[in-house]
């Protein structure tokens, strides 16, 4: 059979990631009942929850919060998170005077492991172009307006370095217990594409 | 140019804001598929990340044309690795494709 790029193209994806997926089983490199759990681990466990709990910790407990500025992969690791593609993170703190917000401008580079899959937004081409010369107006579009004296930082996720942005605790809520803060961290925060609002 | 922002509403519960991920059943078993062959040693993640930007990188230079499919891009990527690990070749893929296109409507998955 002679194939030609353009007629590979007008295959729908989802008859030749089922294609795929056949060959793949038959040659024994995949089982499906396996990567349904994989699939379903990474949807519904990782979750921005455990970054979310990694943020808890550091509002609560200064020691740690030290421990996570300084290196962010082994405070991660502390509380049992770590593994794929997690190796290198660096956890960078907004104030009331700087804001750091991530991208990755080549693909979509991530914390996985604690912040679970990436959102359909982050992989966008218009918010890899755009947040790195005009961050304020992207925030501002999705809702976060930083006043003018704001320093913002936007820091480029690669394969070596994934960022996970620390955000400030909302005022009125130090009486909390880290259980009580986990559920009010959002992954948009620990992305630097919101601030996190108290309850 | 903002629509693809504009999905995301107000900052919601860690354990409600996972957006929907995957917007078709497919592009889950794409992305399944490229992290089980990882965890498998079929290929290094970064041979998968150097094919995926540059998928990335040829849709953006191509300009007009197909629409941005981020696990079309994918899966394209992970084709072109298995293809250039003799695991599976893109014509293999394109051939049983074919053959399952030709099923009777109302198959069994």
């Amino acid at each position: 059979m002679t194939t030609t790029a353009g007629s590979a193209e007008r295959l729908p994806p989802a008859l030749r990631t089922e294609a795929l997926e056949q060959l793949l089983t038959e040659r024994g490199l995949i089982d499906p009942k396996a990567m349904n759990g994989l699939i379903t681990t990474y949807e519904t466990n990782i979750g921005p929850l455990n970054g979310a709990k990694v943020v808890a910790r550091a509002w609560t407990d200064p020691e740690y919060r030290r421990r996570l500025l300084e290196d962010g992969t082994a405070a991660i690791d502390e509380l049992g998170f770590g593994g794929f593609q997690g190796e290198h993170i660096v956890v960078v703190e907004n104030t009331a005077t700087s804001h750091n917000v991530v991208v990755c401008t080549l693909c979509s580079c991530y914390p996985w492991p604690v912040l679970g899959l990436p959102p359909s937004w982050y992989k966008d081409p218009a918010y890899r172009a755009r947040v790195v010369k005009e961050p304020r107006a992207v925030l501002s579009e999705m809702g976060l307006e930083l006043a003018d004296d704001v320093r913002i930082t936007v820091h480029d996720s690669t394969s070596e370095v994934r960022w996970l942005v620390l955000p400030e605790q909302p005022p009125g809520t130090e009486h909390l217990t880290e259980e009580e803060l986990v559920p009010l961290v959002t992954r948009d925060a620990m992305v630097g594409v919101a601030k996190v609002a108290a309850p | 140019m903002s629509a693809p922002l504009d999905i995301e509403g107000p900052a919601a519960p860690p354990r409600s804001n996972g957006e929907l991920v995957f917007a078709e059943p497919w592009e889950s078993r794409a992305f399944g598929m490229a992290v089980t062959l990882y965890d498998a040693g079929v290929f290094t993640w970064p041979e998968f990340q150097a094919a995926l930007i540059a998928r990335i990188t040829t849709w953006e230079a191509a300009g007009e044309g197909e629409p941005y499919s981020y696990y079309g891009l994918w899966l394209a990527a992970l084709e072109d690795v298995l293809t250039s690990v003799r695991a599976v070749s893109t014509d293999e893929v394109i051939t049983r494709a074919r053959s399952l296109a030709q099923r009777p409507p109302g198959h069994d998955h």
